[in-house]
This record gives structure tokens, C-alpha cells and sequence, in this order.
């Protein structure tokens, strides 16, 4: 395959062997975890601020508008500039605030994007965790946030905190079911939750395409999932700004502000990469059947690149929900996942058994 | 079973509503040239205004330098905080007879709140609303105009 050329494992052998012939096996996995975390520290740093900016503009777009236009041509410095004032801002600590409970939030919260980050493949031989249970992994480590989401909103001694903080564990846990039950269902049709052999058995066809109905429910509720489970638009009502100023996180300011504002937009990027490894056969090209000039074609762009044109397509889609549809009430999103999403996905769930049972799929 | 061909059905009606909404702001998304922002400092120079802007009161004077306000200080009466004085004159006209007619129509730019009152109240459509709205200025006394210019009569046939 041509594609294979883009393989990321020479590179990341040949530091190992380097390190290992030179230093003690210990410090070469010292060396080797700092390089990957000041790696993944600066990717969810650039990437965050990337999205901020990315949402100002697609949200100015979608209302007409033109975004930040100021700062820098096109206004690309804005969220650089906004993160700068962001740290030198005063981290203000309430009076009568459970201080341990509230400096402690902002940490759970941040600390879940940079473990689920872990499992994600970027490209062939780019991944740095590679369980048996990825996708198990993911579901589990993802649902830590709300921990940090109910205490901050606890820890603050804030009426419209402690209101944000309770609908969004109601809605995460919630969600946290029709996210798990429709990875289920891609699992049943993978036989595996080894993540790199998902993304290895989506080469003949991603497997929106080869598990076709089942598949194509299970995309629509992981995407309407996902959505809430990171707290955007049009499920955003544990912040919602007009009636509860910015629920949970009304009390932070500064860098701590800035976690949960980074966790968002890096839960973002995590949903967007679920999909994209689940669904879109991750760094998979995009093949047409029988087209061999087509598909070679396809086969010289990098999986890198592949990668991130497919998070960035439903980056893109999940901001266009945020902009489009109002604000949910709770009890319309409880509504929307008991009476609706949990339903069909359970039915979806044999369906799909079926399908893989009878062997109606490519 | 009614109720279970009611529920696929608000299912489908649903999402149809949801695409709907989608379609309409997908519209707006890739027809960027339809923006509706002004990026004001740089396009100064090709900046309209819209008809029904209301910048300040100017009082039009034609080419012979003629206006057509007659004094009768109704936008005086009608402005709500104060900002029209109208000192007016007496003059003699050529049947002997006496005539008030406007000396100064003293606007105060800082106290307009722009309005329309004035305009409206106008009998013989003397003032109206200008379109410029450039006024920040350090010197506070250039915030009071006079909007008959120097040496400017009243058109003829304007009514009293």
C-alpha cells in the first residue's frame, strides 16, 4: 500500500534505539514520557487555542458576521492574546469556598482530555497508549470530568454554580449511556476494542459504509451524544450565560478559568477523534470500491492529514448544531435520551447483532 | 400501536425540523460576501450610510444660499431636552409691514439624542436628519452649531 510510507514507527524506533544504546533502559523511558507529554502538552495548547478561534469565526460566519478581524491579520492572534490576559489575571478564591474541593475542580477536569488523548492514533505508528479495551478506556476516563464539573460547582457556595454544576452531572450521565451504547454497537461490528485494529479493519471500507443502517444510527446518536457530553450548544445549559451567568465555572477566573475552557474545546477535538476513529476508519483514505486510480490517488495523502480532515469535518458539524439550534431545557434532554436515544439505541444494538450474526455487512 | 407510529413519526418530523434549521444557517455560512460587518476604519471612504440613519440635524440650504425655515420655533417646542434655540428677528418688509423672521437656529449637538422630533414637528421641512456621524471632538463648544449659515434668507414662497 502506498500509504504505508507515511508510517510514523522508523521515526519513533529509531529515538528508542537511540535512547536505549546510549542511556540506562530507565532514563529512556524517562526521556521518552517527558518527550510525549511536553508533545501532547503542546498540541492540546496550540490545538485548544486554535479551536477557540476556529468557533469565533465559524459562529461569526454562520451569523453573517466576521469574527475577530484586529488582532493580527484575520485576527489569528486573538485567542493568543486572550490566553495571555487569561494569565495575568488574579486567581480570585472566594470568601467561605470549600478551598481544598474548588482549587481541586479545575485539575480533575483538565486531566481527562489528557488521558483520553493518550489512546487516540494520529497517523500510522502515532499513538502512544495501545490497549485491548481503547474504546472502554475512553468511556471510562471521559466520564471522570463530571467529577471535577459537580465539584466546582459545589465547591464555589454559588447559587447559579451549584445549578449548572447538578444539570450537567444529570446530563452526563445520561449521555455517558448512548455515548457507550452506540461505541457498543461499532464494537459488536469490529469484534475488537483494540483501537489500532479498529482503524486496521476500516481499510477495505470505513465502517460507516460497511455497517451501513445500524451504523449510520449509531453515528447520528454518538454525534448527538458526544455533543452533550461536552457541554456545547445546543445542550449547554449547565453554563448557559443568560440565566445562569456561566453556571460551574461562574467563580474561576484566570488559568483555572482557562482549564475548563481548554477541557471543552480539547473534549471537543476527543469526540470529534472518537467518531472519527469509530466511524470514518480513522487515518483510513477514503477508498471507492473498484476505482484503483482513485483510490492510489487517495493512498499519497498523508494519514495525518486524513486524520484531521475528518475530525475537523465533524468539528465543523458539532459547531454547527452550537450555532444553529436553541438551548435545550433539562427536561427536554432528559426527555431526548430516555425516551429517545436510549430506545433506539438499544434497538440499533440488536440490530446490529443480527446484522453481524447473518452476516449482512460488508 | 397509534401511539408507536406517533413516536417514529415525531422522530422523523424532528429531525426534518433540525435540518431545516440547519439548511438555513448552511446558507449563511457559505454566502460569506452577504456579511453584514463593517470593518469601519478602513472603508471610510466607501462607507453608505442607511437612508433612515439619523446623524444629526442639519438645515439644507440651496445654491443661493436659502433656506427654508421661517422661525416659528415649533422644533424648539418640540424637542424633549432643550437642544434647538431659535433667536429670531424683526425685519421691515417692502409693504411697511413687520416681519419675524429666523436669525440663529442654535442646535446643541451634545443634547440630541437624535430623536426626529424636530424634524417631524417642522411645518416647512427646514431641518432634517444629516447622515454624518463623525462628531467625537476635544472642544466641547464645537458642539454647538449654527444651522442657518451666515447671510442665508428664507426661500420665497415658503409659508409662514
Amino acid at each position: 500500500m502506498a500509504f504505508e510510507k507515511y508510517d510514523f514507527t522508523p521515526i519513533t524506533q529509531s529515538i528508542h534505539q537511540g535512547l536505549i544504546e546510549n542511556v540506562s533502559p530507565l532514563l529512556t523511558t524517562i526521556i521518552e514520557w517527558t518527550i510525549i507529554g511536553v508533545l501532547y502538552l503542546l498540541f492540546i495548547a496550540v490545538f485548544g487555542l486554535f479551536l477557540v478561534y476556529a468557533e469565533r469565526k465559524v459562529c461569526a460566519a454562520f451569523q453573517q458576521r466576521l469574527g475577530p478581524m484586529r488582532v493580527g491579520p484575520w485576527g489569528i492572534i486573538q485567542t493568543i492574546a486572550d490566553f495571555i490576559k487569561l494569565l495575568m489575571k488574579e486567581l480570585i478564591t472566594p470568601k467561605s469556598v470549600d478551598k481544598f474541593l474548588y482549587n481541586l475542580a479545575p485539575f480533575i477536569v483538565i486531566i481527562v482530555p489528557f488521558l483520553t488523548i493518550s489512546v487516540i492514533p494520529f497517523a500510522p505508528g502515532l499513538q502512544s497508549l495501545d490497549f485491548d479495551i481503547g474504546i472502554f478506556f475512553v468511556t471510562a476516563v471521559s466520564s471522570v470530568g463530571v467529577i471535577g464539573v459537580l465539584l466546582a460547582g459545589w465547591a464555589s457556595n454559588n447559587k447559579y454554580s451549584l445549578i449548572g454544576g447538578m444539570r450537567s452531572g444529570a446530563q452526563i450521565v445520561s449521555y455517558e449511556l448512548s455515548v457507550g451504547m452506540s461505541l457498543i454497537t461499532m464494537v459488536i461490528l469490529a469484534g475488537t476494542m483494540q483501537v489500532s485494529e479498529i482503524v486496521e479493519l476500516q481499510r477495505g471500507g470505513w465502517f460507516l459504509f460497511k455497517g451501513h443502517i445500524p451504523a449510520l444510527i449509531a453515528f447520528t446518536i454518538f454525534v448527538i451524544a458526544g455533543t452533550a457530553e461536552t457541554n456545547r450548544g445546543p445542550f449547554d445549559l449547565a453554563e448557559a450565560e443568560s440565566e445562569l451567568t456561566a453556571g460551574f465555572h461562574t467563580e474561576y477566573s484566570g488559568i483555572k478559568f482557562a482549564f475548563f475552557f481548554l477541557a471543552e474545546y480539547i473534549n471537543l477535538f476527543i469526540v470529534s477523534a472518537m467518531a472519527t476513529i469509530v466511524f470514518l476508519g480513522g487515518w483510513m483514505p477514503f477508498h471507492f470500491g473498484d476505482w484503483a486510480a482513485f483510490n492510489n490517488v487517495m493512498d499519497f495523502i498523508p494519514g495525518l492529514v486524513w486524520f484531521f480532515l475528518k475530525v475537523f469535518g465533524i468539528i465543523f458539524l458539532i459547531m454547527w448544531f452550537k450555532w444553529t439550534f436553541p438551548r435545550l431545557r433539562i427536561d427536554q434532554i432528559l426527555t431526548l435520551e430516555w425516551k429517545y436515544l436510549l430506545p433506539i439505541n438499544l434497538f440499533n444494538i440488536l440490530l446490529m447483532a443480527t446484522m453481524v450474526l447473518l452476516g449482512w455487512h460488508w | 400501536m397509534k401511539s408507536f407510529f406517533n413516536y417514529i413519526a415525531e422522530i422523523f418530523s424532528g429531525i426534518w425540523t433540525l435540518l431545516t434549521g440547519m439548511k438555513i444557517t448552511a446558507k449563511y455560512f457559505f454566502t460569506p460576501w452577504r456579511n453584514v460587518t463593517q470593518q469601519y476604519p478602513e472603508n471610510r471612504d466607501t462607507l453608505v450610510m442607511y437612508d433612515r440613519f439619523r446623524g444629526e440635524v442639519i438645515m439644507p440650504h440651496n445654491e443661493n444660499n436659502e433656506h427654508k425655515c421661517t422661525g416659528c420655533g415649533l422644533c424648539e417646542n418640540a424637542c424633549p431636552n432643550g437642544s434647538i434655540e431659535i433667536i429670531s428677528k424683526s425685519i421691515m418688509t417692502e409693504e411697511g409691514k413687520k416681519k419675524r423672521i429666523i436669525d440663529q437656529h442654535i442646535y446643541h449637538l451634545g443634547m440630541c439624542t437624535f430623536c426626529n422630533l424636530c424634524v417631524r414637528a417642522c411645518p416647512s421641512d427646514a431641518i432634517k436628519m444629516g447622515q454624518k456621524f463623525e462628531h467625537a471632538h476635544w472642544d466641547r463648544s464645537t458642539f454647538t452649531k449654527v444651522l442657518n449659515q451666515p447671510g442665508s434668507k428664507i426661500m420665497e414662497g415658503i409659508k409662514e
